[in-house]
């Protein structure tokens, strides 16, 4: 492997149902920022089935490039049809990063992916730098359950590959000046590569709004006490146009849905404003919230380490607190 | 002298910790309140090999050790002392009587349904008249051609009701006084038994206790355990046994009510501190700590004789006299330390408290276990 | 049906405190356990023994204290069990433990391979997958429910947004989610069985056919730059007030920030 012949950073584009993943255009904006470091182009690589409409966009979201790879097989998520395009892709193009959102789908390309070209792999990055000496990339994730931060480095293997959690990057800014060229690459498949075979398509039923994406969480944990405790959180979230949200404490005693689940096993969320009601504050959930903008918590233990991470700390019965809360937000509308 | 544990104690004391907290625990509050039977906690209890653990392999059980069996009361009477004594009394007063006294035959039919927890066990001695006085036996046995006929009534009868095998002592020679007493094994479902008044008790209120009637009740001949006229004496040798049952459910129970106690004075702050700060509070816990440590090992002792055939019958009577003496002492302890809260059934020490009580009662009263103790020294 | 199950023993992170003081990890006293997602592909391979005689071999790459992860695994109901430990295999990233692990495997004859999604002290999520490419396998992730309809496999393959249902054949390779069941406890005769009947069986290096190129820290693409525990924020203000007062005092907070 030479590693000069490998330039660009590359981003695979997740879509779904030609929907494309919020995560890839935050991939877009980050892979915008480290191919100006690099003096070097963003290349989007594009797997689908009729998703050529996508392409354009992507241009305006910062890419250089647009790989475009079509085909039937390419339709629905499975492992060997896109590993072995996007392997194809990258084998010529020879990026010397690529980028993956961490998801459902990221995580089972990439590895298998990283495999067969043999290189290394980062996943769940939350920081990517460009080394200024040797220009490797630096890639920073969480390990341990959270509890440390490890930076990694593939110094001598091309490309560096890393995913990267939805909700840590921005989005980069939409331009409709911009230019970039779309290319179409062949998709050299045949029916053998579709070693599994999808018997049903199932999409959840309930529309819900993403943890994710809201600007105010309430987020409930075992403080609460009980189910019915999240009752009043619901109302809280109402006065404040949020979400409710739960710690894995509260996941797990079946109180509120693992969707909504914020920490380290669960989503990285960044509001502009946190509640943690009755959360202890371990670092696996402060994990999840702590680049909220403005956190608030209440609990009834004063030592309770959520208390070191919160901008503001009620010391107190959070099931009096909330409902007092919502009375003088009422009040002072 | 190996006072560690080995791998496999090791190993199963993790395992009895993990199905206790997570199956058991919960439901302790309940299984009090409402005074029921656990019978989905046994029925997993059965399914995980608890009901036969000191069961030879052969005969269905897990082939384990004494020590084995008496953690897992422990460890299950650490969360609930009703779920404790369920166990115990299954498996020292009706299992191991029947396969140390049974017949080959009497073995391999009722030792496997017993082991897998197919089939829940019970022990009749206790009459109206014959507590501390058992040798007072008034229920008859009388030999009618293939049957014994019985009639009587037994009291206080550690999970009647749910039980399906009953190891009952009889007196089959009234002229003979104990050694006119005889064991028998009687099924649920026999004609002539059944379920009289159900106790309502201080404590382990889930344990259901309750008089068994006999009238008429006729068992086939092949239901004697052991030789007629050896009844008594295989009641004593099984409860023997039975004691370090209820010595194990003691050092759980206190085990039980120091961790909560723990947790509480760690959280609870008055004047400022929280209550682990104020010495009084730690000599309390360190008092507590070491009795109960004291009757652990008293408990494992007299497990390990037991496993080696070594008489054992003075270890466990001080076994259950220390224990459920310290029991009782910890648990008041442990109420005293929560204050207020400690007498609300929010808390569980209460509870701890009055299951702690019977464990000085029965399987032979204190005194009964002094008297013991003391034979052995002036003997 | 011959299965084997790749396990993991990690320690139980959520027991793993900050020192206040100093900031760095506190690692004494914490727990090992399974690593819960492996521990469910456990229990998914112990469902298809129970319904099908399935033979089950769980399999570790690990230091020597692994063995107790094997053992509660044999303890469990699995048959067979083997630690695969050798200084070469120490400082591993992913490709050289899926390396290791492959390697391990092809001495072993199977229709099913299951590993954990991922494990709860690397997050990572690439192992699994990496075992599937060196053995040249199908592979399905995220499997959150698994059935055997006599000579092939259904999954459930979950997404954030859905699932897919897939059929797939043998040999194959699944990663499985601790959403996918609960696990059985040990029984008290499994544990005296997978201490007295059973054996853990310990292959080194020189026991497996692998590339010593691909292996240990010298083997491994990716490298550790440097680790740090992420610095404590500095404190916002605390308040031990009545719940009325509090509310006054977020409210006006709030305001302040121009948060509402």
């Amino acid at each position: 492997m030479n590693m000069m012949d490998y330039t660009g950073v590359s981003v695979f584009i997740e879509q779904r149902d030609g929907e494309v993943q919020k995560v890839s255009l935050e991939l877009l904006g980050e892979g915008r920022r480290l191919a100006d470091k690099l003096n070097t182009k963003l290349i989007a690589i594009l797997l689908g089935h009729n998703v050529a409409n996508i392409a354009q966009e992507l241009v305006y979201y910062g890419a250089d490039e647009v790989i475009l790879a079509e085909d039937a097989m390419l339709d629905k998520y499975v492992t060997e049809p896109y590993t072995k395009v996007f392997t194809s892709i990258i084998t010529e193009i020879k990026p010397e990063i690529v980028l993956m959102g961490a998801t459902a789908i990221g995580r089972d390309l990439a590895p298998r992916v990283s495999a067969r070209v043999y290189t290394g792999l980062t996943a769940d990055c939350t920081t990517l730098e460009i080394d200024e000496e040797t220009k490797n990339l630096l890639m920073t994730r969480p390990a341990f359950g959270g509890n440390i931060m490890a930076t990694i480095i593939c110094p001598e293997h091309r490309p560096q590959m890393s995913t990267v959690r939805p909700g840590v990057m921005l989005v980069g800014e939409r331009d409709t000046e911009r230019k970039g060229s779309i290319i179409k690459h062949q998709a050299q498949l045949d029916a053998s590569d579709m070693n599994v075979e999808i018997l049903e398509v199932v999409k959840e039923t309930k529309k819900k709004v993403k943890i994710e994406d809201a600007n105010v969480l309430i987020s409930g944990g075992r403080g609460l006490g009980k189910k019915e405790s999240f009752e009043g959180l619901e109302l809280l979230a109402k006065e404040l146009s949020g979400l409710v949200a739960g710690s894995r404490a509260a996941v797990d005693a079946g109180w509120i849905d693992r969707d909504f689940q914020v920490g380290q096993t669960g989503k990285t969320v960044r509001p502009g404003l946190y509640i943690a009601c009755g959360i202890s504050g371990a670092i696996q959930h402060v994990a999840g919230m702590e680049e909220s903008e403005f956190i608030v918590a209440i609990n009834k233990n004063a030592t309770a380490p959520i208390f070191e991470f919160a901008d503001l700390g009620i010391v107190g019965d959070v099931n009096k607190v909330i409902p007092a809360l919502i009375e003088e937000l009422k009040s002072k509308k | 002298m190996n006072f560690k544990l080995s791998q496999e104690h090791i190993m199963l004391q993790k395992m009895y910790r993990e199905f206790a907290e997570n199956e058991v625990k919960p439901l302790a509050e309940e299984v009090d309140e409402k005074e029921e039977f656990p019978v989905e906690t046994v029925k997993k209890l059965a399914k995980y090999g608890w009901l036969g653990i000191p069961i030879p392999k052969a005969y269905g059980g897990a082939g384990g050790d004494n020590i084995a069996y008496a953690m897992a009361v422990e460890e299950l009477s650490k969360v609930c002392a009703t779920t404790g004594v369920i166990v115990s009394a299954h498996t020292s007063l009706c299992a191991a009587p029947i396969l140390e006294f049974g017949t080959q035959k009497q073995k391999e039919k009722y030792l496997p349904p017993l082991a897998k927890g197919e089939k829940l066990g019970a022990f009749g001695l206790t009459e109206a008249n014959a507590g501390t006085d058992a040798s007072a036996q008034q229920t008859v046995a009388v030999l009618d051609g293939d049957e014994y006929v019985l009639d009587g009534s037994k009291i206080f009868i550690t999970n009647a009701g749910y039980a399906d095998i009953y190891i009952i002592m009889a007196m089959t020679d009234k002229t003979q006084g104990t050694r006119g007493i005889s064991a028998f094994i009687v099924e649920a479902g026999t004609p002539g038994f059944t379920i009289g008044k159900k106790e309502a008790k201080m404590g382990i209120k889930g344990s259901s206790t309750c008089e068994l009637i006999f009238e008429n009740c006729r068992i086939p001949k092949e239901n004697l355990l052991g030789k007629e006229g050896k009844g008594f004496g295989i009641a004593m040798k099984t409860l023997d046994g039975g004691r370090i049952g209820i010595a194990a459910q003691a050092l759980g129970i206190a085990q039980g009510a120091i961790d909560v106690t723990v947790s509480y004075v760690k959280e609870r702050k008055q004047f400022g501190k929280t209550l682990s700060y104020f010495q009084n509070t730690q000599f309390q816990l360190a008092e507590m700590a070491a009795k109960t440590e004291a009757s652990r090992l008293l408990v494992y002792k007299a497990a390990d004789f037991k496993d080696k055939n070594i008489p054992y019958s003075n270890e466990a009577a001080i076994a259950k006299l220390f224990a459920s003496a310290t029991a009782m002492e910890v648990t008041t302890k442990a109420v005293q330390l929560h204050g207020g809260y400690g007498y609300t059934r929010e808390y569980p020490v209460e509870r701890m408290m009055r299951d702690a009580k019977i464990t000085e009662i029965y399987e032979g009263t204190s005194e009964v276990q002094k008297m013991v103790i003391a034979a052995n020294l002036l003997k | 049906m011959k299965i084997v199950v790749c396990i993991k023993q990690v320690p139980d992170t959520t027991e793993v405190r900050l020192d206040p003081k100093t900031g760095t990890l506190i690692r004494e006293g914490v727990p090992s356990i399974i690593n819960p997602d492996d521990k469910s592909g456990l229990e998914a391979a112990l469902q298809l023994k129970d319904e099908f005689g399935a033979h089950v071999t769980v399999l570790t790459m690990g230091p020597q204290q692994a063995e107790a992860a094997l053992r509660e695994a044999l303890a469990m109901g699995a048959d067979r069990a083997i630690l695969l430990t050798d200084r070469a295999f120490a400082g591993s990233d992913t490709w050289a433990t899926s390396c290791t692990l492959a390697a391990a495997i092809k001495n072993l004859e199977y229709d099913l391979i299951i590993a954990g999604r991922q494990a709860i002290d690397g997050d990572t999520a690439q192992v699994g997958p990496q075992i599937a490419e060196h053995l040249n396998l199908p592979q399905v992730s995220y499997v959150e429910d698994l059935k055997y309809d006599g000579s092939s496999f259904i999954l459930k393959r979950v997404f954030e947004d859905g699932y897919h249902l897939v059929k797939v054949g043998k040999p194959c390779l699944i990663t499985t989610l601790k959403e996918m069941n609960e696990p059985r406890y040990m029984s008290v005769m499994g544990i005296f069985d997978a201490y007295r009947e059973k054996q853990i069986e310990v292959w080194n290096l020189k026991d497996i056919t692998v590339e010593r190129s691909y292996l240990g820290l010298e083997g491994s693409p990716t490298k550790v730059k440097k680790s740090f525990t992420k610095g404590a924020k500095t404190a916002g203000k605390v308040f031990e007030v009545d719940h009325k007062e509090a509310a006054k005092i977020i409210v006006d907070k709030l305001k302040e920030k121009y948060i509402i």
